[in-house]
């Protein structure tokens, strides 16, 4: 790679939390040329975690969420919003616009997310997929209306969520998983089956091992039709089954794209170009695979590294740190520290699932690989810490039993 | 330097304590402490990021 110190022009695509924080880790490491955020969407950057919770609840307006603050007046950074760049050419350094014009750059920064998957749903009003506030406020109003019942297809993270929130209005929800035990294949059979176990606790009318055929119904949606043969009358179904990252601007650019476009371990993509966020498949050194994560704390670490990384060129550090995400629902406040992927053995070390308050350490091989923790935010963040360094799975069981 | 939590938007997630723990403590009882309302300069950059990190944005510093 070529040395970037002598940038003097960067776009940043895409103007979320990672594009916005490798913005502002430009200036804070001293670049003074121009930095252009481009976003799609037509907001100033906001915060999308309390989209499933507060927003949607109705607890908070939208002017709560924004990202920017007072600290940002001062970094002179150029918003171009809801623009949306449809062609990148790597070699005359420019971005193709959707509105037709070009944006010049010397370094870019790819920072452009991820787009929710949808149902064939027929156009019928009522389903709705959640990830922008424009989504939001869309399925709130649908919810203000006092729908008979919500359908949630998905009891990821996101669905979960929903439902929770969903309950919270007082509505009646079910929620339709087509694996047999929700988040199975990341958090393992009985802690997956214990959060689902929260949902019916809850009121929710759990349905797992089932998918939907159709989405069924006039303009809007009037039931659902699952796989074994049920259907569920709904006025309302929000679809969270997975994110597929925003990359077809970049088709036929040479760069390279695998579910995410392709970064080395210090999230460079080529000479003068990093990628961060949800859209990037980075050389994760710890783990020695290529990953793409989408959590909220990772924009912010990766958008910053990526940043960082833009100036080092070749002298960029590599990238590598535990990953972290919490979600809430109900009461209960969800953290995971580590990677669960290939673990051998789940075990409760503290606390129990009867009481929904426990931690659960994640092995493989004869090394903790992650935490989860329900309802103990301070022994997690002690594991998450202890994850950086490396911690082995004896040490782990003797420390437990001993605390 | 003098840290400033602010308690109506501290939900306790911790991450601070993850990334300042010497600054930053949840508790049993699920309560954030602050172990060092006015940690020394070594530990500036520890909790310039502990306030950038919070999913509340619940920290702030004073000079």
């Amino acid at each position: 790679m070529p040395p970037t110190s002598g940038l003097s022009t960067v776009v940043v695509v895409g103007a979320s939390l990672a594009g916005l924080h490798a913005a502002r880790a430009l200036r804070h490491r001293g670049f003074d040329g121009p930095v252009t955020l481009v976003g799609a969407e037509a907001h100033a950057p906001y915060d999308r975690p309390p989209l499933s919770k507060q927003v949607l609840a109705g607890a908070w307006e939208p002017h709560r969420i924004q990202l920017g603050s007072s600290a940002d007046d001062d970094l002179d950074l150029t918003f171009r919003l809801g623009e949306t760049v449809i062609g990148l050419d790597v070699a005359d350094r420019r971005l193709a616009l959707a509105g037709g014009g070009h944006l010049a750059f010397d370094g870019l920064v790819i920072a452009t997310g991820a787009s929710p998957r949808r149902l064939d749903d027929g156009g019928r009003g009522g389903v709705h997929v959640l990830r922008s506030l424009d989504d939001c406020l869309a399925l709130r109003a649908d919810l203000d209306a006092g729908p008979g019942r919500v359908v949630v297809v998905g009891a990821g993270f996101i669905g979960a969520e929903v439902a929770a929130t969903c309950r919270g209005r007082g509505l009646e929800v079910t929620l339709v998983e087509p694996l047999p035990v929700p988040l199975g294949r990341v958090l393992g059979g009985e802690v997956g089956a214990t959060l689902g176990d929260v949902h019916r606790d809850e009121g929710v009318d759990v349905r797992l091992g089932v998918g939907v055929d159709a989405v069924e119904g006039g303009d809007r949606v009037e039931r659902v039709r699952l796989s074994d043969g049920g259907a569920v009358d709904c006025d309302v179904v929000v679809v969270g089954i997975g994110v597929v990252p925003n990359t077809r601007w970049l088709e036929g650019s040479g760069l390279m794209l695998d579910d995410g476009v392709v970064a080395d371990a210090a999230c460079r993509v080529a000479p003068g170009i990093v990628a961060a966020g949800d859209v990037a498949r980075w050389t994760h050194q710890r783990y020695g695979e290529a990953l793409r994560v989408e959590h909220w704390d990772h924009a912010i670490g990766q958008g910053t590294h990526a940043g960082e990384a833009l100036l080092a060129g070749d002298g960029a550090l590599p990238f590598s740190p535990v990953p972290w995400f919490w979600s809430d629902q109900y009461d209960r406040k969800i953290m995971l520290a580590g990677r669960t992927q290939g673990a051998d053995e789940v075990r409760i070390v503290d606390g129990s699932l009867a009481q929904r308050r426990f931690i659960a350490l994640y092995r493989r091989g004869d090394q903790v690989v992650a935490a989860l923790g329900v309802n103990r935010p301070g022994p997690l963040a002690r594991w998450r810490l202890r994850l950086t360094d490396g911690v082995a799975w004896a040490d782990a069981l003797n420390d437990a039993a001993g605390a | 330097m003098r840290v400033v939590v602010d308690y109506d938007l501290c939900e306790s997630n911790a991450v601070c304590m993850s990334v300042a723990p010497e600054v930053f403590e949840v508790r049993d009882d699920d309560f954030l402490y602050v172990l060092q309302e006015q940690p020394p300069d070594d530990l500036r950059a520890k909790v310039e990021e502990a306030v950038v990190r919070c999913p509340k944005q619940a920290i702030t510093l004073e000079a």
